[in-house]
């Protein structure tokens, strides 16, 4: 057995020296190989933490409220192992822990690392069985990519299964202003924390909204406040379910246009004014959860305080490069709940003249582009900007555009992103800012053509 | 100026899984576009289904939960009205648990079997939860033209004698994964599996459902053509998407195969 470990770990470690060597990334390789020569690898080395694992899922924000706790964690010196971003599947993680490990198992200052692992929506019973899980964090559950998670209920009722499996001593980190995670939490007996927004919303649900109707007795929700889908502030006129009160909360919230907030924060003994360098309310809620995580975890409030305010822009969630004199700016968006909150970032800077829509249809994409039609772009696209689409589906985005907003005049479709970028970019001055708006791997394919087109000096690597 | 239609959309809040409203709004554009008026009606479980002067219902797909409660609901007074205006030439666009339930019923693999209004003579089975569902890209024959669409169901459907497919596949599943057809129609009611939005990539298919709406209201019908250039490579675009995953598929089985 001990042999077996070893073994696992160091085919793990060569296979990812093997990848580097070809040039490729290394991701998820190592982690595929140590658990296919060593099955249960990963519940082996996360016993060898002893702070534990934190597990953050959800369909939007994983990445980015990851980061913000390990920002936070840095901050009071812990040192966080995490999955890379989209390395969320089980090998990604074992891909983590075994790049981390020394051959005999041990990790290096054993009693500062902790697990921080972001997990898709549906690896995370898996998850929660193989690391045995201090905090788990659910972000929202959003419809999102049905053809590779089937749907919204079952998805749910795995979770709640899974959530039952959670050991003695953990703690339930969730939104609870999403109403379908709200349920989840009213039927479990650990400890949960949850957190939610309280401001002004929007007054009505945006089209892509899903969960609308009460879990319990299938009547529709009464909403006094919509912040983002189907986040808000609900209740149920017939059998009386509401929101949660929230134990962490976002309030006071004075918006700085794309350079994102300053708020209060509520927590568990107190509170504190948060400067989050993050624009658009999805990453208020990222806040609101890391630092629901870390209350979860017993880290002091100042950690929480500081660590928010380092936190720089996750991954590409929201990136902003110098090219030429222009700003880009690069948003991901892949669904409509967060297509919908990349335009509302996008028109709130008054300025915002030059869009580039990138739509792919890769698995990581999901292949079903229909998506796009729940996109409110006939309230939200900003009037008068000149539109270039792209990627595998441009055609797609381009009719989309067509029949929303028919005065706009047909977007300029080049299909092959280079064209796109040179496009975008011709039509701009010194000064302008350009927002791109990609899907998962057109982001990937617009860094590489920034660096291949010599825009961009220094390869874009994630942070590591 | 050409007289208004009503377009009445059955369930937009309750069965509205993935971008089916954009076939709503391909209808109303490519209306205003000719200057012919349009007005777009909601009904909702509970709400009271008038169809006396609507001329297209359109229904889009739900999760089972949501088919569920549409199948309830439908099955008191708005089934026999619904079964009535059909006979009487209105036109019907359903998609994926909307079309599935225009037929007689649809058996899903855990939870009980859901009653439809039998417009369509087509039943709907789940062969259970180990089976995959139908997922991709599709390609249709339909009257020497092509339709093109994203299918993702986990039930097959079969036709009875009442009914004929809507259009022959060409690449992807369709009804069944057996037997070639893709959707089915009974006089001017239409089923399919195609999302996409199915409509705006499909302008040919769009015109269709607006000229027999209008023959039905006007006893006849001139729609000017538009300019559906953009729409066409769309449509042509997705074709070749097709066409990838098949090749794909193809070297992969051969792969397998050895
Ligand atoms: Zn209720």
């Amino acid at each position: 057995m001990k042999a077996k470990q070893r073994l696992a770990i160091l085919c793990g470690k060569m296979a990812g020296m093997a990848s580097r060597l070809a040039g490729g990334g290394g991701t998820t390789l190592p982690g595929w190989v140590a658990q296919a020569i060593h099955p249960s690898l990963v519940s082996y080395l996360v016993s060898r933490i002893p702070q534990g694992v934190t597990l953050v899922t959800g369909t939007n924000g994983k990445t980015t409220t990851s980061r913000l706790l390990a920002t936070i964690l840095s901050d009071v010196h812990f040192i966080p192992i995490y999955n890379r971003a989209g390395s969320n599947l089980m090998r990604g993680i074992a891909t983590a822990l075994v790049s981390q490990a020394h051959l005999d198992g041990h990790f290096r200052q054993p009693n500062q690392i902790v697990g921080l692992f972001e997990v898709d929506e549906a690896t995370l019973p898996r998850a929660i069985r193989e690391t045995q899980p201090k905090v788990v964090v659910a972000t929202n559950l959003f419809r999102d990519q049905l053809d590779r998670y089937g749907e919204l209920d079952s998805l749910a009722q795995s979770w709640s299964q899974a959530f039952k499996e959670l050991p003695q001593g953990a703690t339930l980190v969730l939104n609870g202003d999403d109403p379908l995670l709200a349920h989840l939490g009213h039927r479990i007996s650990i400890p949960i924390i949850y957190y939610g927004l309280e401001t002004e919303g929007m007054g009505t649900l945006e089209h892509a909204a899903d969960s609308i109707r009460c879990p319990t007795c299938g009547n529709d929700f009464q909403y006094s406040a919509i912040f983002y889908g189907h986040l808000g502030h609900y209740c149920c006129r017939v059998c009386g379910t509401a929101r949660p009160l929230p134990q962490v909360r976002a309030f006071h919230l004075c918006r700085h246009g794309i350079q994102g907030y300053t708020m209060e924060l509520g927590l568990p003994g107190g509170g504190m004014v948060v400067e989050l360098g993050l624009p658009g309310l999805y990453n208020v809620y990222n806040a609101a959860a890391a630092a629901a995580a870390a209350a979860a975890l017993g880290i002091p409030h100042h950690h929480i305080q500081n660590g928010l305010k380092k936190a720089t822009a996750a991954f590409g969630r929201l990136e902003t490069l110098s090219v030429q004199g222009r700003r880009i700016c690069l948003i991901l968006a892949k669904n409509p709940v967060g297509f919908n909150e990349a335009l509302r970032i996008v028109d709130s800077d008054k300025e915002a003249r030059h869009l580039l829509l990138v739509l792919n249809d890769r698995i990581a994409d999901g292949r079903d582009v229909s998506w796009i039609w729940d996109v409110d772009f006939e309230t939200l696209l900003p009037h008068g900007a000149s539109i270039v689409v792209s990627g595998l589906r441009a055609e797609d985005m381009a009719i989309r555009l067509k029949y929303a907003v028919p005065e706009i005049g047909l977007p300029r479709v080049k299909k092959n992103l280079r064209e796109a970028l040179y496009s975008t970019l011709e039509a701009t001055s010194l000064g302008d800012t350009i927002y791109i708006i990609p899907t998962y791997t057109a982001m990937l394919e617009v860094r590489a053509a920034l660096v291949n087109m010599g825009y961009v000096s220094h390869p874009l690597m994630e942070e590591g | 100026m050409m007289g208004g239609l009503v377009i009445l959309h059955l369930y937009p809040r309750l069965m509205n899984l993935y971008g089916d409203r954009g076939n709503v709004l391909c209808l109303v554009e490519r209306c205003r576009r000719r200057g012919i008026a349009s007005e777009v009606r909601a009904v909702e479980v509970g709400q009271r289904l008038d169809l006396t002067d609507v001329d297209i219902l359109f229904m889009g797909g739900g999760q089972d939960k949501e088919q569920q409660l549409a199948a309830q609901d439908m099955e008191g007074e708005k089934g026999g009205l619904l079964r009535a205006a059909v006979e009487d030439g209105l036109a019907v666009l359903a998609i994926c648990g909307g079309y599935q339930l225009l037929g007689h019923y649809y058996r899903p693999a855990s939870r009980p079997e859901m009653k439809g209004v039998s417009v369509l003579d087509v039943t709907t089975l789940h062969k259970g939860s180990q089976t995959s569902r139908c997922i991709g890209n599709v390609v249709a024959q339909w009257e020497g033209k092509t339709l093109v669409g994203f299918e993702n169901h986990g039930g097959l459907t079969y036709l009875g004698p009442e009914a004929k497919p809507l259009a022959r596949v060409v690449i992807g599943y369709g009804n069944n994964g057996q037997d070639k057809g893709e959707g089915a129609q009974y006089l001017n009611a239409f089923g399919t599996y195609l999302h996409g939005s199915f409509l705006p990539k499909n302008p040919h298919f769009a015109d269709h459902l607006l000229r027999l709406a209008l023959e039905r209201r006007y006893g006849h019908a001139s729609l000017e053509p538009l300019d559906d250039d953009l729409e066409m490579t769309a449509h042509g675009a997705a074709v070749a998407r097709a066409r990838g995953d098949r090749r794909w598929t193809n070297r992969a089985l051969s792969w397998l195969k050895g």
